[in-house]
């Protein structure tokens, strides 16, 4: 229950209590405890909304920059993660197998705001071996939603048997 | 000059739905819940296999009976689904939707004067394609009170010594109802003992909401030989547009089948039978999403028809709720009017599926949750509106 009270959520966050209990056939009290608990236990992290920034006249600029480190001993990458992820212009960090050990995902302003963080914040760190930035052009889709394409009509017949 | 027509055809009713059809298609803001199709678009990867085929010029006739490799898919699909095994080789046919499946098939097992049983409310084509092919329709009224489910005294009172052919669909559209395995065992009895044959439809076989699932007839012991099951792609991959549907049954009917399919139809669609290759292949998950997703809907509807003092038995199958209406004093046709006219909210009324519909509505849950909501306050005002 608590797996199908989560992807009802993670697809519609904004699902009253009394929607999700209706839907799953379960009683309005039972989802908003099964609710607070996960929110307490950090299974639910938070509520967001899907914003497509470029419909929106201010300038915003995204970039992936791939960070190879080097391990810390005792702390493996936890530590300079933590370092990394601390900066509010940093959105998201994962650590990554392959070429490079930490992917970090950074919103500023412009490419100046971006690349100053890089060259002062980042590169600058002692276990940071090397940097590299990549700037997203587009978004087609995130978090499974697809942007941009117009919510289309039902196209099917109005009535059919 | 002449009359162009065959009598056979004058009598023959248009269906009652469209009269709605007309009068919504002039009313841009109204909504419907009046449509019997999945809302979801035909999940990609069976789209993608669907172009990759046109890409790689298969755009040729398949054989009439179909693809070889998509019969044996679905042979050993319905074994894994449904325990009961079929030839691919020669019991079965693929046909353009489900519908041509039962045509073909009352055309191939009727002589003139053959009786044929249809418990209602039901599909709209049956009662046609019987009378199109030569056939009797003999209705069966399926009772509220029983969750619309044929029981074995209804049947045993509609049958006489002219009866052959019994058309059962479950889950079934209009209604929702669904016959577990025990429900069909004693209809199965009397079809053995009175030597009837059935035609089962189980177009929405994949779409049941309870534990045991969908059980078809032809799985029971002594049925399969006199078993036409009917069932396609349409409902449970949202692949309606496709028109690709499937017949199993006895080869010495399903080569008769196939003659009248080759001489009317020739082939179903080429590129449906490329994509359905791929549904049936690898299209359990995205059956079990769109099935997870209509019972979230069907419970939102229960509940807010118990909100509203509806009242409704619990369908268990299919993507459709049939309310009782009938405190209201008003017949179907006028509440589905009235409520178009009034609060430009569509709905069928349950006559258009048989006469014993009245009383009742027919309406869809195959609608986003903003949609059912939208149209659920309407429907409340305009009960509220009756009740004053």
């Amino acid at each position: 229950m608590r797996t199908k009270i989560l992807s009802l959520l993670e697809n519609d966050s904004r699902l009253t209590t009394k929607d999700i209990a209706a839907m799953l056939g379960v009683s309005e009290a039972e989802v908003a405890a099964d609710i607070k608990a996960m929110e307490e236990g950090k299974i639910i992290c938070g509520y967001h909304t899907m914003v497509d920034w470029d419909k929106v006249s201010e300038e915003k600029v995204t970039a992936l920059i791939e960070v190879k480190v080097t391990p810390q001993r005792g702390q493996g990458f936890d530590k300079i993660a933590e370092r990394i992820y601390n900066f509010d212009e940093v959105s998201s960090v994962y650590l990554m197998a392959g070429t490079y050990d930490l992917a970090v995902f950074i919103n500023g302003k412009s490419l100046k705001e971006v690349s100053s963080f890089v060259y002062d914040k980042l590169a600058t760190m002692e276990t940071v071996i090397s940097t590299q930035t990549n700037f997203v052009l587009r978004k087609y889709k995130d978090h499974g939603l697809i942007f941009d394409r117009a919510k289309s009509e039902d196209e099917r017949l109005a009535i059919v048997p | 000059m002449r009359d162009p027509l065959s009598k056979v055809i004058k009598e023959i009713k248009p269906s009652g739905i469209r009269k709605f059809f007309d009068i919504v298609s002039e009313m841009p803001h109204a909504i419907s819940l009046g449509v019997g199709e999945p809302d979801f678009d035909t999940p990609w990867h069976i789209r993608e296999e669907g172009i990759y085929s046109l890409e790689k010029g298969k755009t040729f006739y398949t054989s009439n009976s179909g693809l070889m490799e998509l019969r044996k898919e679905i042979s050993k699909w319905y074994k894994r689904k449904h325990d009961v095994d079929y030839d691919a080789k020669t019991e079965i046919l693929m046909t353009v939707g489900g519908s041509e499946g039962i045509d073909v098939a009352l055309r191939a097992m009727l002589d003139p004067g053959d009786e044929v049983i249809i418990p209602q409310p039901c599909y709209v084509s049956y009662l046609p394609c019987v009378e199109l092919a030569g056939g009797v329709p003999v209705t069966i009224e399926l009772k509220n009170e029983n969750e619309f489910r044929l029981t074995p005294e209804e049947l045993l009172a509609a049958i006489t010594d002219k009866t052959k052919v019994l058309i059962i669909a479950f889950p079934s559209n209009p209604t929702g109802a669904i016959m577990t395995k025990k429900d069909l065992e004693p209809i199965a009895e009397i079809c053995k003992e009175k030597d009837i044959f059935v035609i089962s439809d189980e177009i929405y076989s994949e779409l049941t909401y309870i534990e045991e699932g969908h059980t078809s007839i032809a799985s029971i012991p002594g049925m399969k030989e006199r078993t036409i099951v009917i069932n396609g792609f349409s409902k449970a991959y949202a692949m309606t547009g496709w028109r690709l549907g499937y017949a199993m049954a006895p080869r010495v009917i399903a080569e008769q089948m196939t003659k009248i399919h080759q001489f009317a139809i020739m082939c179903a669609p080429t590129t449906s039978q490329y994509a359905a290759i791929a549904a049936v292949r690898d299209g359990d998950k995205d059956i079990e999403v769109m099935r997870e997703s209509y019972d979230q809907r069907r419970h939102f509807l229960m509940n807010t028809f118990a909100e509203m003092g509806l009242p409704c038995f619990e369908p268990r199958g299919a993507f459709y709720m049939f309310p009782c209406i009938k405190e209201f004093g008003i017949t179907s046709d006028e509440f589905a009017t009235r409520l178009l006219k009034e609060k430009e909210l569509a709905v069928v009324p349950g006559t258009a599926f048989g006469d014993c519909g009245e009383g009742f509505l027919r309406i869809s849950y195959a609608y986003s949750l903003e949609q059912l909501k939208e149209a659920m306050g309407r429907l409340s005002e305009f009960i509220e509106t009756l009740r004053k």
